[in-house]
């Protein structure tokens, strides 16, 4: 075995490195004089690449632009202020103080807690079934799995990463909501656990991926060191593979999560969009996402409503950059603290 | 380590097991029982899907489908005015889209120094790119394209009047190539870290220069990744709803898309209107399931086409190393 694969010495201290990015990197060196276009050229790709750059700055800005308003804007903060969307107002009618989304009723009403708390809700759901069943079968695949069986399975798997969500929302709403209904007696046909088992569907190839990933990216040497000592196999899977695999297992969960947190065609289509605050994981739910895409079309420019919903995509481009960043923030310190295991 | 090495010698258990208690045989029997009826029940997810869909989706599916207009307010005809849409707003975005990201994986992996500030910046901005939500890339079409590019432009060139300010199939488009761009710049980069060092070493042995290095050798090596990039963000616009429902895509349109300001019907955003807003659910459920079903089977052929394109690839770079 050459020294690189094998364990680290005591107290000796190694580069991290990824499966994923150490790859053989190009040479430095440039021998024959190069024509002064061919900078030009190199310039040019240079700008370019800068434009994912410039296209994350561009979203953050032009949807920011729009909410401003909600800050601002007299005629805007006449209708709906942030502190209103926040906590709960007295509203005519209402026993008490309520959050309450109900933008084209004859007082407008902003509340963002049925929202944000519909949309936790089928995350929840969605993440509950996710990470165990991605998790699980990524552990199937590269560990149990003959590699005919592998080779077979993980394109296939990958395959459901492929349906639109717009198709996975319209299963969930013709025929998925109609067997849940019938075996588990929902008032409600279409609710946050119909939607969030469909949103399940379109993240579990993303932690299946990434985790498939991980566990094979572990050193086989880990696991000969493990069986050496006598483990049984499940024994070296929770102690070894597990930890050993478990920067890149983060990673696939936390992309999971933001994909969820986003997903907007399923739970469009799938949650019964009614924006209600309760506990009951059977009631219909309206999430942030699906209110923007429900909603967008029927505002005019400029007004309150118009305002709010762009200050809600903000809200959900900020959520998920922040899970984005922790999310790779995390998996490099552990990565690192593993000593290049991954 | 290369990628070569680590992919020769990844972790797999022993096949049989050296714990011989009763236990461990117990524990391990739990632990590949419950983790391959997991892998089943995923595949099981995906045969429930293709199998309903295919049931009741190909009885409608008849050539007059593919080339009819919607009749009868959708109960009837066909789609074909969808297809037309999504072709074009295809195309569109991958002659918008797919040379930005190409150049930008070139340069990433090409020329950039690993550790320079603006080559980290990059990488933050695609791995973020990829993951904001589809509708914010929805808010941003409309905000960026459709309000102040499209209307800047019927300002200076219409006088005001509303022709590129308002959603239309360009800004669709627009707002797909930005959305793809992480799937382009992934792919290519995979495939130009599959190219061996040993060709660039020779070419620039050769006397040849970095640039003709990069245009002679390394891009038509890669050209395969490029491709499965080309083919995965296709199917990823073919099939996305979000980002178009405010930037271009039509409920329903008499006539094809008549220009680049024109809206346009297209197969994924049909789905949502037929399975949502249809007044009459039963009479239009044909019609639904056999769109889906097309559309399924477009983003299937693309995504198995990658995937085959992809693998071919890894077997060529194995061979080289």
């Amino acid at each position: 075995m050459d020294r690189e694969t094998a364990l680290p010495l005591p107290g000796e201290r190694r580069k991290p490195t990824t499966s994923r990015f150490a790859a053989a990197r190009p040479p430095r060196l440039e021998l024959a004089p190069a024509p002064r276009w061919h900078g030009i050229f190199e310039w040019g790709l240079r700008v370019l690449a800068a434009s994912a750059i410039l296209a994350i700055a561009l979203i953050l800005i032009f949807i920011a632009k729009e909410a401003a308003p909600l800050l601002y804007s007299s005629a805007v903060r006449a209708e709906v202020t942030l502190s209103k969307m926040v906590f709960s107002q007295l509203w005519p009618g209402y026993d008490e103080a309520a959050s309450v989304w109900q933008p084209v009723s004859e007082i407008p009403k902003f509340g963002l807690w049925p929202l944000v708390i519909g949309t936790l809700k089928v995350t929840i759901v969605s993440m509950v079934v996710a990470v165990p069943l991605g998790v699980a079968s990524a552990l199937y695949v590269s560990q149990y799995a003959r590699p005919r069986t592998r080779e077979i399975v993980k394109p296939l798997i990958e395959l459901l990463a492929g349906i639109p969500s717009v198709v996975l929302g319209f299963f969930a709403l013709i025929v998925m909501a109609t067997w849940f209904q019938n075996v588990f007696g929902f008032e409600s046909r279409l609710n946050a656990i119909v939607s969030g088992v469909a949103l399940s569907f379109a993240i579990i190839p993303v932690i299946f991926t990434l985790s498939e990933e991980a566990f094979r990216a572990v050193p086989r040497s880990y696991v000969e060191a493990s069986t050496a000592l006598g483990a049984a196999r499940w024994q070296t899977i929770m102690r070894v593979l597990l930890p050993a695999a478990s920067p890149g297992i983060a990673a696939g969960v936390a992309l999971g999560l933001g994909r969820a947190i986003g997903e907007t065609m399923i739970v469009l289509m799938a949650s019964g969009n009614a924006a209600i605050v309760s506990a009951n994981f059977a009631d219909s739910v309206r999430t942030i996402s699906a209110t923007i895409a429900a909603e967008l079309a029927e505002v005019v420019f400029g007004e309150a409503h118009y305002t709010v919903l762009f200050f809600l995509g903000t809200l959900l481009f900020l959520a998920t950059f922040a899970i984005n960043t922790v999310g790779d923030w995390t998996i490099r310190r552990m990565k690192a603290k593993l000593g290049g295991a991954s | 380590m290369s990628v070569g090495a680590a992919a020769a010698k990844p972790a797999k258990l022993p096949a049989r097991d050296f714990g011989r208690t009763v236990g461990n045989r117990l524990g391990d029997a739990a632990m590949a029982l419950s983790s391959g009826l997991a892998a089943a029940l995923v595949l099981a997810i995906l045969a429930v899907i293709l199998f309903d869909v295919i049931k009741n989706g190909v009885g409608h599916l008849s050539m007059t489908f593919l080339t009819q207009a919607p009749k009868e307010g959708m109960t009837a005809g066909g789609i074909f005015p969808a297809i037309v849409g999504m072709v074009e707003m295809v195309v569109l975005m991958t002659v918008a889209g797919v040379p930005v990201g190409v150049a930008t994986a070139i340069y990433l992996h090409e020329y950039a120094p690993a550790s320079a500030r603006l080559t980290r910046l990059i990488r933050i901005a695609v791995a973020n790119l990829a993951g904001v939500p589809s509708i914010v890339f929805g808010l941003f079409g409309l905000g960026f394209f459709v309000q102040f590019l499209g209307a800047g432009i019927d300002k200076v060139f219409f006088h005001g009047d509303k022709v590129y300010g308002q959603p239309a199939l360009i800004w669709a488009a627009l707002t797909m190539a930005v959305l793809t761009l992480p799937v382009v710049i992934v792919a290519t980069e995979e495939a130009l870290r599959a190219v061996p060092n040993e060709l660039r070493e020779a070419s620039l042995a050769l006397g040849a220069t970095k640039f003709q290095t990069v245009i002679h050798v390394v891009v038509p090596q890669a050209s395969a990744g490029i491709l499965t990039g080309m083919i995965l963000a296709v199917s990823r616009g073919a099939g996305e709803v979000a980002p178009i429902l405010f930037t271009g895509a039509a409920y329903f349109l008499p006539h094809l898309p008549k220009g680049l300001s024109s809206q346009f019907m297209t197969p994924s955003y049909h789905v949502y209107v037929l399975a949502t807003q249809s007044p009459d659910v039963d009479a239009t459920k044909p019609i639904l399931y056999t769109t889906v079903l097309v559309l399924l089977a477009l983003t299937f052929v693309l995504n198995i086409a990658a995937i085959v394109v992809r693998a071919r690839m890894r077997r060529q770079s194995g061979l080289a190393h």
